[in-house]
């Protein structure tokens, strides 16, 4: 392919570049996670107006509502960052996507659990077989399928091909899961946020949302930068900066 | 903007959903903590096993300038 890109992008392949960079920026995704999420978490949890119908429990959505969103990004992300590592041969690109994996998946379970948590006292049921929470649990095995294939290979780079491939069929599953509380009738209500329209609640409850929105995403970018750097040290292991690295006590 | 609770009890009580909103926020804190341990663990493993592999790589060299 003669498409180029931009230089920084090649720079960021480089794996010690990378590993120096997510050093400087890592504190910063953590502490700025450390206080989105507290403030959210108290303004959600104790300041934000109970919901009309649902009480108290409509609270579980300043955890279940950011959670279900990070899984998604982030398994696009992963998808991304796989057709770059097939396409462009970027060994960086594999890492960031294997290191997607278990983060993505975490994030799923929390939607699931969370969701099943809310449903019982809101749906009167903790499961029910429709198309967002069936779309969504599919998300969950692709991730555990993606982490499944990196593994399965002897050789690495047949492992990170093979994950690659599976995540970017998988993307398939990311509309429906978006468009399923539309697509289907369904007990699960529609999307908070749309970018189209104002969101149907009041500030006083979106507010805390946004806010831990941004404290998730700010984890995710902590979480993320904090495996892939062990992952490019275990990869890049025979490299004389490394070693150099490990002969200074890490 | 005024705090929805009139007490504590109220505070963990919920209005009865307390069980459910906590065991939520309970299994969030267990996510953002595995994610926080399971990432430390690999890079110390990583570091235990290359300085490992450092003295033995070392240790080689040592007896094949000896011998």
């Amino acid at each position: 392919m003669k498409f180029k890109l931009p230089l920084w992008f090649y720079q960021l392949a480089s794996p010690k570049w990378f590993y120096e960079l997510s050093g400087k920026l890592l504190p910063g995704f953590g502490w700025a996670a450390l206080l989105l999420l507290t403030v959210g978490t108290v303004w959600g949890l104790a300041f934000a107006p109970p919901d009309y119908q649902q009480g108290n429990s409509f609270r579980i959505i300043y955890i279940h509502v950011p959670g279900a969103i990070l899984a998604q990004s982030c398994y696009m992300l992963m998808a991304v960052a796989g057709l770059v590592g097939l396409v462009w041969k970027i060994k960086m690109a594999h890492v960031v996507a294997k290191c997607c994996a278990p983060i993505g998946a975490s994030m799923a379970v929390l939607a699931l659990t969370t969701g099943a948590i809310w449903g019982k006292p809101t749906w009167g049921a903790w499961w029910v077989w429709d198309a967002r929470l069936t779309s969504m649990l599919i998300l969950l095995f692709l991730y555990l399928g993606v982490i499944a294939l990196t593994e399965a290979y002897e050789n690495e780079a047949s492992g990170d091909k093979a994950a690659a491939v599976l995540a970017l069929v998988g993307v398939v599953n990311i509309p429906i899961i978006k468009y399923s509380v539309e697509w289907w009738n369904t007990l699960h209500q529609p999307a908070t946020f749309k970018l189209t329209e104002k969101p149907a609640m009041p500030p006083e409850m979106w507010q805390p949302l946004l806010v831990m929105i941004l404290g998730f995403y700010c984890f995710f970018a902590a979480a993320l930068l904090s495996r892939a750097r062990t992952e490019v040290l275990t990869r890049e292991r025979r490299a004389a900066w490394v070693v150099t690295l490990v002969e200074e006590g890490g | 903007m005024p705090v929805q609770f009139d007490s504590l009890t109220d505070f963990f009580a919920m209005g009865g959903h307390g069980l459910y909103v906590w065991l939520s926020y309970a299994i969030a804190m267990l996510v953002f903590v595995y994610n926080m341990v399971a990432s430390r663990v690999k890079r110390r493993v990583f570091f235990k096993q290359a300085r490992r592999r450092l003295r033995r790589d070392l240790n080689k060299q040592h007896e094949s300038k000896t011998s």
